[in-house]
């Protein structure tokens, strides 16, 4: 027992510090993309490139004065940024990082939990975030922040269906919601013939990966869906009132949630760790993750880059009347297909 | 299994606790000097007017309803969709008219202006 739980808290302790490392260079990646996208440089005086920049940051929103406006809600508003950022890390609880190793005579799952209800709770967690943005909004007692707070949940839960239904078509063809399992079933060769090719369901589920993708960076409000906080109307929308750390947990928070959905996609549709040569060398597979998890990041800083943001009405039609009965009809033919 | 959901309870609690050790620290090491102009909510410069908790549009309310009827649905789909192929074409032909009555209620929806953002 006592094993059990030192080896549990080693690998949080370690999933942790890689997630947060990871949130902080993706502020910098987001900066540097944008940056050479628009033909600047982005940041480049703290270290080497610009490579100290996350640290800096860090440091100085730990030395901010925190300005606690006069009618705010005390407890809820010191709630909310924690109700936003342990969600947010939390889906890497069951997120498969390899395959699994023996280290020192151990066997080693390069999974912090193999839970067989894995993808269920991807998505329950990934709905919970919503709270600490509504709470955030009603405790500051700020119209911005409210306005926000209220926009934000209504744009979450609209996509929120989308979001869940996008995957059903996955699970149709692979019939389990264990993570581990999902990610074994994409090593077999492309529906069982094509040798050359995995079968990653990306290809059986091109257009379930696309509404995937779609409702994925709706639920992480990002650009061009970010009307939460809509810098131009509202201020910053839910955290126009927090400062210091607590801004920063909101911050951290978002990119956390960045990162967790290109996880979780990358994992369902993308095959996870899976890639060649892992039979000699067991640890590409974690780089291979990375690297795939490095691809969605970069294709949202990409889309930020280009897309202006949606108008509110659009926002919300475009969930109701196109992703949503989308996603359904992708469920059905799926289903035809598996059944034929 | 017991093992691994403790492991997730090992996360939640490792997270709370990075939040609480980050605030404690900044409060330590920051500068506290609050006054009443400072601690005004912010509303572009000028003095905040009326409450901030105004009324809002119910079609945010009437969204929210529409949300609960599919969120539902979607619960609904995900074990049938898991148990799928143990199930076949009996389950398939089930779901289908569940589907499409949903489909209908959504259309209705749809018709009735519920999703049109005036």
């Amino acid at each position: 027992m006592l094993e059990m739980i030192l080896f549990a808290s080693i690998k949080v302790v370690v999933v942790v510090a890689a997630v947060l490392t990871g949130c902080a260079y993706s502020t910098l990646l987001e900066r540097k993309v944008v940056g050479h996208m628009q033909h600047r440089m982005g940041p480049n005086t703290a270290g080497p490139y610009g490579l100290l920049t996350p640290l800096a940051d860090g440091l100085k929103l730990i030395f901010k004065e925190e300005i606690k406006p006069a009618n705010i809600e005390p407890i809820t508003y010191m709630l909310a940024p924690m109700i936003s950022f342990v969600p947010a890390i939390l889906t890497f609880a069951v997120i498969p990082f390899g395959k699994d190793n023996t280290f020192f005579g151990h066997d080693f799952t390069l999974v912090l939990s193999d839970l067989n209800v894995g993808v269920l709770f991807v998505f329950a967690v990934t709905s919970l975030g919503i709270y600490g943005i509504v709470l955030a909004g009603w405790s500051s007692g700020s119209k911005y922040s409210i306005m926000g707070a209220v926009r934000s949940s209504a744009q979450m839960i609209s996509y929120e269906v989308g979001y869940g239904l996008s995957i059903v078509g996955v699970l149709i063809i692979a019939n389990t919601l264990s993570l581990r399992e999902l990610v074994e079933l994409q090593m077999l060769p492309l529906w069982g013939t094509v040798s050359f090719l995995p079968n990653w369901f990306i290809f059986s589920q091109p257009l379930g990966f696309i509404l995937f993708l779609t409702c994925a960076i709706a639920e992480t409000n990002r650009a061009p869906f970010d009307m939460p906080e809509a810098e131009s109307e509202l201020v910053a929308g839910y955290h126009t009132e927090y400062s210091s750390m607590k801004f920063s947990m909101f911050f951290i928070a978002e990119y956390a949630n960045m990162i967790a959905v290109s996880a979780v996609g990358a994992t369902i549709f993308l095959g996870g760790w899976h890639g060649p040569f892992l039979d000699t060398m067991p640890m590409l597979s974690v780089l291979y993750f990375v690297l795939k998890v490095f691809c969605f990041m970069f294709f949202y800083i990409w889309l930020r880059a280009t897309f202006p943001r949606f108008r509110y009405d659009q926002l919300m039609a475009f969930g109701w009347k196109v992703l949503f009965p989308l996603a359904l009809l992708n469920t059905i033919v799926t289903a035809f297909f598996v059944i034929l | 299994m017991v093992a691994e959901y403790l492991s997730v309870l090992v996360f939640i609690f490792a997270g709370i606790g990075i939040v609480l050790f980050t605030f404690l620290l900044s409060k330590l090491i920051r500068p506290h000097n609050p006054y009443p102009k400072k601690n005004a909510n912010y509303e572009c410069a000028e003095e905040p007017v009326g409450s901030s908790w105004f009324k809002f549009n119910n079609r945010f309310y009437i969204f929210a309803l529409i949300f609960v009827i599919f969120d539902v649905e979607a619960i609904f789909l995900f074990p049938w969709a898991v148990a799928f192929g143990e199930l076949g074409l009996y389950a398939l032909i089930e779901m289908i008219i569940f589907i499409l009555i949903l489909f209908f209620g959504l259309f209705y929806a749809w018709r009735k202006g519920a999703l049109k953002w005036v």
